[in-house]
C-alpha cells in the first residue's frame, strides 16, 4: 500500500503552532511532499534539517551505534523537529514558539511511523 | 483507597522535600478539596519543576476546576519531560474527548494502552471513545473516572542533583558539583577542542575526541538552522535514538556541551542534566578564562 505523503504533512500542519511540514529524502534533500505556511522557505528548511540530522547522526553513531529517530532543535522563537521515516526519508516540522511541543512530538513520531 | 490526609500532611511537614506531596495532593483532589490540592501541587512544582508527576498532579487539579486549557499545558509539559508519561497521555486523551475530538482522544488513549496494555481504566475509556455511542457531555464522567484511576506514582525521584562538595567530584573540572558527571558529558569549544569531560562508547572505548568534533559541527549546524529559519538563538538540541537520549546546549556562545544517557532517563531530564552541567561549566569558564 502506497503512503499518501501529502495527507501525512497536511495532518501535521493542523497542530497548533506548526508552520510547515515536509517529507524529505535525507541524503540529497529532495522534497517529497510539503505543506508550508506562506513565507516558509521549503528548500532551505529541507536542506538545513537534513544537514542537522547528518551532523547529529555523527554523534549518536559514534556513541551508541544508532541513528537518531527524533531530533528537536529548540530556538528562542520556535522549534525544528526531525523524525526518521523509512529508508532515508525524514519528516521535518517547523513550529513557532506557541507549539505544544509534547503533542507535536507525539504527532510527528506517529506520522513518521506512517512513512514506514 | 482512602489516603490518610492527616498522616500525609504530617509526613510532608516532617520532610518538605519528600515526594509525599504527590499522594497528599491527589488525596485532597479526590476529596474535592481543590484549593488545598492546588496549593500542595504548586508547592511541589516549585520544588520539583522538572518532575512529570508534579505537572500531572497540577493538571488533574486544573481539569477538576474545568480550566482545561491550563490543564492541557501542564500535561503537555509533563509529556515533554517524559514522552511516555502515562497520566499525561490519559489526561490529554480525556481533554480531547471532552472537546469532542474523538480521533485525537483515541490516539492518546491508545498510546497509553500501549504502555500499560491491561489497565482496565484505559481500556474502558478507549471503549467509550471508540464506541462513539455517547456524546462527550453524556459520557464525560465515565471517561473522566476511567482516566483518573491511576494516581501519580511517587517513584520518579529526581535521578540527578547537585552533589555536596565532599562527594568526591573533581571541583577543578567544568562539571564540579554535578552528580553522575563522570561519563557522557563533554564540554567543547567552537573548533571541536575538548575542554572537559569524557565520552565513552557503550563498549568502553574513549571517543571523547570524535564526539567533540561531531558536537562542535552539530552546534554550528544548529546555530545556522535556527538563524536562517527564524528560530532565534538556539537553546538546545534533543536527540532520541530509542535506546539513548542526547542533549546539546551551549553554555556560552562559543562552546557546546553534549550529554547522553540511556533512554530510561526521559529526554527532557537529560536536557535538564545538560542545563545544570552548562551552568557549572559557565562558572568554570569564567574562572579559567
Amino acid at each position: 500500500m502506497s503512503v499518501d505523503y501529502v495527507a501525512v504533512v497536511d495532518a501535521l500542519t493542523r497542530v497548533r503552532g506548526v508552520h510547515g511540514a515536509m517529507v524529505v529524502a535525507g541524503q540529497d534533500g529532495v522534497v517529497v511532499a510539503e505543506s508550508l505556511m506562506e513565507g516558509v522557505k521549503g528548500r532551505a528548511l529541507a536542506a538545513l534539517a537534513g544537514s542537522l540530522a547528518k551532523r547529529v547522526e555523527g554523534i549518536t553513531r559514534a556513541a551508541a551505534g544508532q541513528a537518531p529517530h527524533f531530533i528537536h532543535l529548540e530556538g528562542e522563537d520556535g522549534a525544528l523537529l526531525v523524525a526518521a521515516g523509512a529508508g532515508d526519508l525524514l519528516l521535518v516540522i517547523l513550529a513557532g514558539r506557541e507549539v505544544p511541543i509534547g503533542l507535536a512530538r507525539l504527532e510527528t513520531l506517529r506520522a513518521a511511523e506512517r512513512l514506514a | 483507597m482512602t489516603e490518610d490526609i492527616r498522616g500525609l500532611t504530617a509526613a510532608l511537614a516532617a520532610d518538605p522535600a519528600s515526594l509525599v506531596f504527590l499522594r497528599l495532593g491527589e488525596a485532597l483532589r479526590r476529596r474535592g478539596q481543590l484549593d488545598a490540592a492546588q496549593k500542595v501541587a504548586l508547592a511541589g512544582l516549585n520544588r520539583y519543576p522538572h518532575l512529570p508527576d508534579a505537572h500531572d498532579l497540577y493538571a488533574r487539579v486544573l481539569a477538576d476546576r474545568r480550566d482545561f486549557a491550563s490543564a492541557f499545558d501542564e500535561w503537555d509539559m509533563a509529556l515533554r519531560l517524559d514522552p511516555n508519561h502515562l497520566g499525561s497521555l490519559k489526561g490529554i486523551g480525556f481533554l480531547y474527548f471532552q472537546a469532542g475530538d474523538a480521533e485525537h482522544a483515541r490516539e492518546h488513549l491508545r498510546a497509553a494502552a500501549a504502555i500499560v496494555p491491561d489497565d482496565e481504566g484505559i481500556l474502558s475509556a478507549l471503549a467509550l471513545v471508540e464506541g462513539g455511542r455517547l456524546s462527550p457531555a453524556q459520557s464525560e464522567p465515565e471517561v473522566s473516572a476511567a482516566v483518573s484511576t491511576v494516581p501519580p506514582t511517587p517513584s520518579a525521584a529526581p535521578v540527578f542533583s547537585f552533589a555536596s562538595a565532599d562527594e568526591g567530584v573533581d571541583e577543578q573540572g567544568p562539571f564540579a558539583g554535578v552528580e553522575n558527571a563522570l561519563n557522557m558529558l563533554l564540554l567543547v569549544d567552537g573548533s571541536g577542542l575538548r575542554l572537559g569531560g569524557e565520552f565513552r562508547s557503550i563498549d568502553g572505548a574513549d571517543i571523547s575526541e570524535e564526539i567533540s568534533a561531531c558536537g562542535a559541527g552539530a552546534a554550528r549546524e544548529a546555530a545556522r538552522a535556527a538563524r536562517i529559519l527564524g528560530l532565534g538563538e538556539w537553546k538546545s538540541v534533543s536527540v532520541e535514538t530509542g535506546e539513548w537520549n542526547f542533549s546539546l546546549v551551549q553554555p556560552t556562545p562559543d562552546t557546546c556541551l553534549i550529554a547522553a544517557r540511556p533512554a530510561d532517563l526521559p529526554v527532557g531530564q537529560v536536557g535538564f542534566l545538560a542545563e545544570r552541567a552548562a551552568k557549572a561549566a559557565r562558572q568554570w569558564l569564567e574562572l579559567v578564562r
